[in-house]
């Protein structure tokens, strides 16, 4: 019997073709903890820093963008907003000599790991004063003497490094867990399947870690990859976990309790973080592959938002001093931005600097 | 002749392709919903649907491997990198699979596919986004390497790539996507590939340049016409088949030669043409063949050592004296 024959296709369809004017959310978030901060083992002093290192990836971002637009300094700009429940949730969890590597949306975590609101800006405007002196700009943020180390351009670049910074661990006994964050774009890299299987195969002391914030550039996570991101782990015998990104103790508890599993058992993890980046891709994003309503639906939950109600709601602090705390980083960022203004542009020597440890091995300098 | 937009001359070429021949597919990464990343395939998928304009997740070893499979199984793939910074990870799929397949088969399968998106740096991108890849790739048997520097080139071009029965590297600059030009209308226009192009001619020293250097090179020849020093421009189009005997030629005529290459010095397009002009025409050269390069270094991020590392009218200027010693 004939069949009848349909057109073959390829990729799936997305916006243009499907959601008739329905909100189509482009990850589904778990729950939060229902937790209070002291269940979690947190001081009231570490919920205000928390709230703290949060406003200021916020406030420098959006500053960054100001200062983007009118001119200041070029290249890429990828902007974390919305996701910075993930990175501060995490450092708190993690030991500050634990390590952290992830890809180029690296503001935020350059700035809860240390990198300071001046050296990250200088770092955008290209400056000597910056992180990485200029060198490396937006997608480059790097503290290494923090166990800071960087942001990656290549997409899935990164990841087997990440798995590298664990096997370096284990070599020395060192107790020092590693933390390898990537987009969900990312998760279709051949480098991330790689790296996993090796990483449980030789059990690695590291936790691959998917910032799933809805898109790959224009393209949704249902377009671009298969199934459940965090059932990937399965393939490799992996433990996994899924959980909502957008609250910070959430993403505490969760950071808290894998990475002492990984430090006693010295076995990999492999998790995604469900998150949703606000912002385009980078600055020249029409934005086109989303709804507004949709963008809206996920800043309803805004993770900045949520720690200060908390914080007023649990009584830990007052208005005035939220005020307080509000215009003081807006004061740091300021002057941040004044401190990139004022710096350097590194020596045209520069040029020829930092690329060899020892030697310099250049061919035919002229 | 009408005016086009570089990336409007890409299109056209791949729209009138792909209209004549319905093996011919276009896929990469945001090529199609998206309508590219630099709208180079802008309208595509309207016209040729789903099957024809294919979105591919980030896996570009993966993607690049799929077109070889397609090319080698009777489809004319028309795989697009969103740089070729970042083709380097299907590197194992153009240089170990693409362009050997037909060889190592002893001829029983041909592998008729073009690579293509922008190359080399586009502003500040920084050390992994900026690498000229051009010279690479054409050390490699089994390719041909094209990199030409305007809309009428990239039609002509690319038009012809598409009907290679070979894998052809096509590169693009994201820094040209804009620039207009004169296309030609003849019907079914195609450029042989292999052949370069004397776009200014001149008596005093011949400048070959290419791709977005062949825009610095005019800005440095029209510069020095001002003071009486007639360029001949050479334009190779194509890195590889690289048309030496268009550049023997006009070296014969000015005694003198600048190579602009916008990739790294060691082994690129300028050793490689200053290697053979030495040869074919070393007693007609009044001085040294000079090269001007990017420095061997990693591209940096900020402006000013940026503007420093990428060359400028001003290098090539400094070259052209010092071939004619006038300096
Ligand atoms: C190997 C490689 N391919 C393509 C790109 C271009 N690119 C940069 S970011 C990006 C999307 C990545 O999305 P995701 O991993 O989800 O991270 P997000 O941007 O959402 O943080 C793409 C396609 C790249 N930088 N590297
Ligand atoms: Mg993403």
């Amino acid at each position: 019997m004939a069949k009848e024959k349909k057109e073959a296709i390829f990729a799936p369809t997305g916006l243009k073709n499907s959601n008739n004017g329905k909100i189509d959310k482009s990850v589904d978030l778990p729950d939060v903890t229902k937790k209070k901060h002291d269940d979690l083992g947190l001081s009231d002093e570490d919920v205000v820093k928390m709230f703290e290192l949060m406003y200021l990836q916020r406030r420098f971002e959006e500053r960054a963008m100001q200062m983007y637009q009118k001119g200041k300094f070029g290249g890429f700009l990828h902007l974390y907003i919305g996701q910075e429940a993930v990175s501060t949730g995490t450092v708190f969890a993690l030991n500050d000599d634990d390590d952290i590597i992830t890809a180029y949306r690296d503001h935020g975590w350059g700035l809860v790991r240390g990198v300071t609101a001046k050296e990250g800006m200088a770092e955008l405007y290209g400056k000597v004063t910056g992180c990485s002196k200029g060198k490396g700009g937006s997608m480059h943020f790097a503290k290494a003497e923090n166990h800071f180390w960087g942001g990656y351009g290549i997409v899935g670049g990164h990841i087997p490094i990440g798995g590298g910074i664990a096997f370096a661990n284990k070599y020395k006994e060192n107790d020092r867990v590693t933390a390898c964050f990537l987009g969900d774009g990312a998760v279709d890299q051949g480098s991330l399947h790689e790296t996993l299987n090796m990483s449980q195969l030789w059990k690695l002391p590291c936790i691959y870690v998917v910032e799933n914030n809805g898109y790959s550039m224009g393209t949704a996570a249902s377009r671009h990859t298969v199934g459940e991101i965090h059932e990937r782990a399965k393939g490799y015998g992996m433990k996994s976990a899924v959980f909502n990104g957008m609250d910070a103790f959430t993403v505490y508890e969760n950071m808290k309790e894998i990475s002492d599993d990984v430090r006693k058992e010295g076995l990999p993890y492999f998790v995604e973080v469900r998150t949703y980046r606000y912002r385009g891709h980078s600055m020249s994003d029409p934005g086109t592959y989303r709804t507004k309503e949709e963008l809206q639906e996920y800043q309803k939950i805004d993770p900045i938002e949520r720690m200060k109600s908390y914080l007023l709601d649990e009584k830990i602090i007052k208005q005035d001093k939220i005020d307080e705390i509000q215009d003081g980083i807006e004061d740091e960022v300021l002057e941040a931005i004044d401190f990139a203004e004022e710096s350097d542009f590194p020596d045209d020597d520069a040029l020829y600097e930092d690329m060899f440890t020892g030697t310099p091995y250049i061919h035919d300098k002229q | 002749m009408a005016e086009l937009q570089f990336r409007e001359a890409i299109r056209e070429a791949i729209d009138e392709e792909m209209s004549q021949d319905e093996n011919i597919f276009i896929m990469g990464e945001e090529v199609a919903e998206y309508d590219g990343a630099y709208k180079v395939t802008e309208g595509l998928l309207d016209k040729y649907g789903l099957k024809r304009v294919i979105d591919t997740p980030i896996s570009e070893l993966g993607f690049a491997g799929i077109g070889v499979g397609a090319a080698m199984n009777g489809l004319r793939p028309i795989v697009e990198f969103m740089t070729w910074n970042f083709a380097v990870l299907a590197a194992d799929q153009i240089l170990n699979h693409a362009s050997k397949v037909k060889y190592m088969l002893g001829g029983q399968v041909s592998v008729p596919i073009v690579f293509r998106g922008p190359n080399a740096s586009a502003g500040q991108l920084g050390a992994t986004h900026s690498v000229a890849y051009d010279s690479m790739y054409a050390q490699f048997p089994g390719l041909a390497v094209i990199y030409p520097s305007e809309p009428d080139d990239a039609k002509g071009l690319l038009k012809s790539a598409i009907r290679n029965d070979d894998p052809v590297i096509f590169m693009e600059s994201e820094q040209m996507y804009g620039l207009k030009g004169e296309v030609s209308e003849e019907d079914d226009y195609t450029i042989e590939i292999g052949k370069a192009k004397v776009k200014r001619e001149g008596d005093d020293v011949t400048v070959v340049a290419t791709g977005k250097m062949y825009h610095i090179a005019k800005q440095a020849a029209n510069q020095l016409a001002k003071d009486d020093v007639e360029v001949e421009l050479i334009d190779p189009r194509t890195i590889k088949p690289f048309d030496i005997e268009t550049v023997i030629k006009s070296v014969k005529k000015t005694n003198r030669c600048v190579i602009v290459d916008e990739a790294h010095p060691f082994g690129g397009m300028a050793s490689e043409a200053g290697f053979l002009i030495q040869r074919e025409a070393f007693d007609y050269l009044d001085a040294p063949v000079q090269r001007v390069t990017l420095p061997d270094v990693s591209a940096p991020f900020s402006k000013k050592l940026f503007d420093l590392w990428l060359p400028d009218a001003k290098q090539v200027i400094d070259a052209v004296n010092a071939v004619t010693y006038r300096n």
